[in-house]
């Protein structure tokens, strides 16, 4: 058993240590919204916080976390950046088949909670690591943009 | 537009009976126009209304008032979760805040309206069902008001509705007070569609009805699906496409934590676990000798240089006018070039997978799928059962692109082996290495053509030589899209093209070679390589022409409004001919692909051998664009994908395997290589196309030719990679 606080409370696991954060909160926690898209930190659909910092869950295993604070889209409700982020994508209708977006919206707000004010290259910078099929990078920046002007 | 319908002749309806509390609207499908399936007409245009099965609802209204819409399609990014919904809710006068949507379940009478079969493609959502969803708006709204008229004791004609309610002058009624009554009602045997003009919700870009829960989270897909007692399972397949286990020993996996059992598949070995984790370690720890079959010494390479020499000959003849060998042994200019498109896998963001439960006497499957019935039917050969003892979930779509619509029905018909095997409820799931090695690619293909010119710089002959992997060979469509041994997917874009029309000698011919790699249909299909060849070669004419591409491809174009119509959009709002930044140069395709007509204008520099697309300006005529921002999401969308294949990606075999594993290795476009897109839409009253798909065609010879401009290189392999360095 491991204890990990997720979504700020204090979980038991019955999680092997080597396994990546994604599968126990996918597989043992019930949190799906949490997406597997690569298994290898290519694609940033599994992205989530530890501490804050943008993580790939599916390469990080469970006894990293231990001691430290893991958020995942699940909270970004209750996170004032993650919340206005959100509120971002509603309003320029970024989505399309939706995979993706989790990991998308993790990743800004882990930006977003450093970098008030990002230039287009700071965008490209944080968010070239998560991948959209679907191509909905102009309205991700564009949500960027728009959340960061809601939060100055 | 307005003219009544006769729904008792030209499709069948029937109000049933409550359905939780509400009224439900049912009826069969429209005289079907075009169908895949041999067959498929008989079938689905039953003639007996009373047959239909409870669930052929495609609306219905709770007491509650919430209206549920239920798609017959899958929604996998392209937004018909809120396009269908909004051609009920037009003709419904409904409150837009009360529509909930569901995906539809697999069943006869939810077949596409021209493709006689269950499935999402080609394209198609929104025109085919333009008039099936307007219709079971209008004939609820005609219910509601009948109701509402014997409620209040008046007659209809003094109601009318607005915004989820009946209204008199003196009175309100909710829908949802009025759903009852409505229910027991008789049928109305027409309806009158409204006047375009008196429009409120059809053409207005709407926010996506998805749009809140996949923010949050809270959307469900095939991977998410987790219920008590549902295990993991993995399949080892073959590394070599056909090979074959020959033995195997699970000795290793069996002992790992979590891994419940192994059992042998007609696809390799399955490990089924508790979990994902587990299911991998169990995997990885299997030791398969193989049988590698016939493909043990596949390579991509050899295979260019088969399909190069086949190229030297014509194949099959595809089109054909004049004497095009005469006209091209006496005409003083000739072009000549060859054209590449390899192999692509489609690597959805959500890799493959399907959750199957199997009971005494039927069998349950969730996933993502584009074609249940074809699903169904496979679930229910292997099990012995009866198509509709399978039930089909579907779930949201973690991106299509194609590869979830498979006439081999490839992943649901693994997922069911291994429940069947495994004696337990399973989801198999598919790492991205199974996606990226998993077959079902788009096909390689080569074009090679022959073109002369006239004094005027204009063609006089053309031929053209295509050659590649059938996409249709095996299927069950094979009879219906092969004539004469050419596939129509293979030749689509050349044979058909609007150039041609306007030259005296042609001939489009098609070799289809035997290959054993699965192929399938890839966004775009077979416009996916035939526009890149195409559009190349118009710009190779007009620069031996000494011509502009644009003025170029209007004389040719002359006779062809709607291609002029997007050519001169895209131009126009590109300030085509205008200076550029240094550096920076401009390309132009225009291509039209599933009854749309697009045009591109790409601005590229290249700099050290590494391109850079800065700008993509886009034009499209579709007709009537039902939702115009979904429509631009799709033109943004369609340029991504396409650009990220003609910068990046390729699947390639050496001694039998495929060479790519993960995004590492099989590159796709990432923001840092995201143009700026902007989209216009051509005011168009012309019959619908479609979205999905027709934005991606120009965009390879767009950038390819920009590539040209700016550096006099030109690009006839895809992808374009380091050709430049």
């Amino acid at each position: 058993m491991i204890t990990l606080n997720i979504n700020g409370k204090e979980e038991q696991l019955d999680a092997p240590d080597d396994m990546p954060i994604l599968w126990a909160l996918r597989d043992v926690m019930q949190l799906t919204g949490t997406k597997f898209g690569c298994g290898m930190a290519q694609c940033g659909a599994c992205t989530v916080h530890l501490d804050g910092q943008a993580i790939r869950s599916c390469v990080t295993p469970v006894s990293v976390a231990a001691g430290k604070k893991i958020t995942t889209i699940e909270a970004m409700q209750d996170d004032k950046v993650g919340k206005a982020v959100q509120a971002a994508w509603q309003e320029i209708d970024v989505v399309q088949c939706g995979y993706c977006q989790s990991g998308q919206i993790m990743a800004a707000t882990a930006l977003l909670a450093t970098n008030q004010t990002p230039t287009d290259a700071d965008i490209d910078a944080a968010m070239s690591g998560n991948i959209c099929r679907c191509g909905t990078y102009p309205r991700i920046r564009a949500a960027i943009h728009a959340a960061a002007t809601k939060l100055a | 537009m307005s003219a009544p319908l006769n729904i008792s002749r030209r499709t069948f309806l029937k109000a049933t009976a409550l359905v939780a509390g509400g009224l439900v609207i049912a009826f069969a499908i429209p005289q079907a126009k075009r169908f895949l399936m041999p067959g498929a007409d008989k079938a689905s245009a039953s003639p007996d209304a009373s047959k239909l099965p409870a669930p052929n609802a495609f609306l219905r209204i709770g007491t509650d008032n919430t209206i549920t819409v239920m798609l017959a399609h899958s929604e996998m990014g392209q937004g018909i979760w809120t396009t269908l919904p909004m051609l009920i809710a037009e003709e419904l006068d409904a409150d837009w805040s009360t529509i909930k949507v569901e995906h539809a379940s697999a069943a006869p009478e939810y077949a596409h309206t021209a493709y006689g079969i269950q499935i999402t493609g080609g394209s198609s959502t929104t025109w085919s069902e333009f008039d099936r969803y307007r219709q079971a708006g209008a004939l609820t709204r005609a219910l509601l008001i009948s109701a509402a008229a014997e409620k209040l004791g008046v007659a209809a004609d003094t109601l009318r509705t607005e915004n989820g309610f009946v209204v008199s002058d003196t009175e309100k009624i909710s829908f949802g007070d009025l759903a009852e009554t409505a229910a027991t009602l008789p049928t109305p045997t027409s309806v009158t569609l409204k006047d375009p003009k008196d429009w409120k919700i059809i053409g207005k870009s709407t926010k996506r009805l998805d749009g809140p829960e996949k923010i949050n989270g809270t959307a469900k897909f095939g991977q998410d699906v987790q219920f008590e007692g549902l295990k993991t399972a993995m399949v080892a397949r073959s590394p070599v496409f056909g090979g074959q286990v020959k033995s195997f020993d699970a000795t290793a996996s069996k002992q790992m934590k979590g891994v419940q059992s192994v059992v042998q598949v007609p696809t390799g070995v399955a490990v089924i676990a508790d979990n994902y984790w587990a299911a991998k370690q169990g995997r990885d720890a299997l030791k398969i000798e193989w049988d590698l079959g016939d493909n043990a010494g596949l390579d991509s390479k050899k295979m260019l240089e088969e399909y190069r020499t086949l190229a030297a000959t014509a194949g099959l003849p595809a089109a054909k006018a004049g004497d095009t060998q005469a006209a091209l042994a006496k005409a003083t200019t000739v072009v000549e070039a060859e054209y590449v498109a390899p192999y692509l896998a489609h690597s959805p963001m959500e890799p493959l997978n399907c959750a199957v439960k199997i009971s005494d006497d039927g069998c349950e499957i969730w996933t993502g799928t584009q074609m249940q019935t074809t699903d169904q039917s496979a679930a229910a050969k292997i099990l012995g059962l009866k198509p509709e003892q399978v039930k089909i979930h579907t779930l949201f779509l973690g991106g299509g692109f194609g590869r979830r619509a498979n006439p081999a029905a490839d992943f649901v018909s693994e997922a069911v082996q291994v429940a069947k095997a495994a004696g337990v409820p399973v989801k198999t799931v598919w790492t991205r290495e199974d996606d990226v090695k998993g077959g079902y690619y788009r096909p390689m293909y080569l074009h090679k053509a022959k073109i002369a010119l006239g004094e005027d710089g204009m063609p006089t002959a053309w031929e053209h030589t295509e050659v590649g992997q059938s996409i249709m060979v095996g299927t069950p469509f094979e009879s219906v899209m092969i004539k004469d041994g050419v596939d129509a997917t293979s030749v689509e874009g050349v044979a058909d093209s609007p150039y041609l029309k306007h030259i005296p000698n042609y001939q489009v011919s098609l070799h289809t070679v035997k290959a054993t790699i699965p192929v399938l249909w890839w966004r775009s299909v077979g416009h996916s390589h035939s526009a890149f060849a195409m559009e190349s070669l118009i710009d190779e004419l007009a620069n031996a022409a000494k011509q502009d591409p644009l003025e170029y491809r209007r004389a040719l174009l002359k006779d062809h409004p709607r291609h002029l119509a997007a050519l001169n959009l895209a131009a126009e709002k590109a300030d085509w001919g205008k200076p550029l930044a240094k550096g920076v140069s401009r390309g132009i395709a225009v291509h039209e692909s599933f009854g749309s007509f697009v045009t591109q204008v790409a601005e590229v520099s290249v700099d050290k051998g590494e391109v850079k697309v800065h700008r993509i300006v886009t034009a499209i005529d579709c007709g009537l664009a039902v939702n115009p921002d979904s429509l631009k999401a799709q033109m943004e969308s369609s340029i991504s994908f396409g650009l990220g294949a003609a910068l990046f990606s390729e699947i390639t075999f050496s001694e039998g395997q495929v060479q790519q594993s993960n995004f590492h290795d099989y590159q796709v476009l990432r923001m840092k290589d995201m143009p700026k897109v902007e989209v216009y839409i051509v005011q168009s009253t012309e019959k619908m196309g479609g979205v999905g798909e027709p934005g991606l065609p120009p965009v390879a010879p767009a950038v390819t030719n920009a590539i040209f401009a700016a550096t006099g290189k030109r690009i006839r392999n895809l992808p374009i990679g380091s050709q430049l360095a």
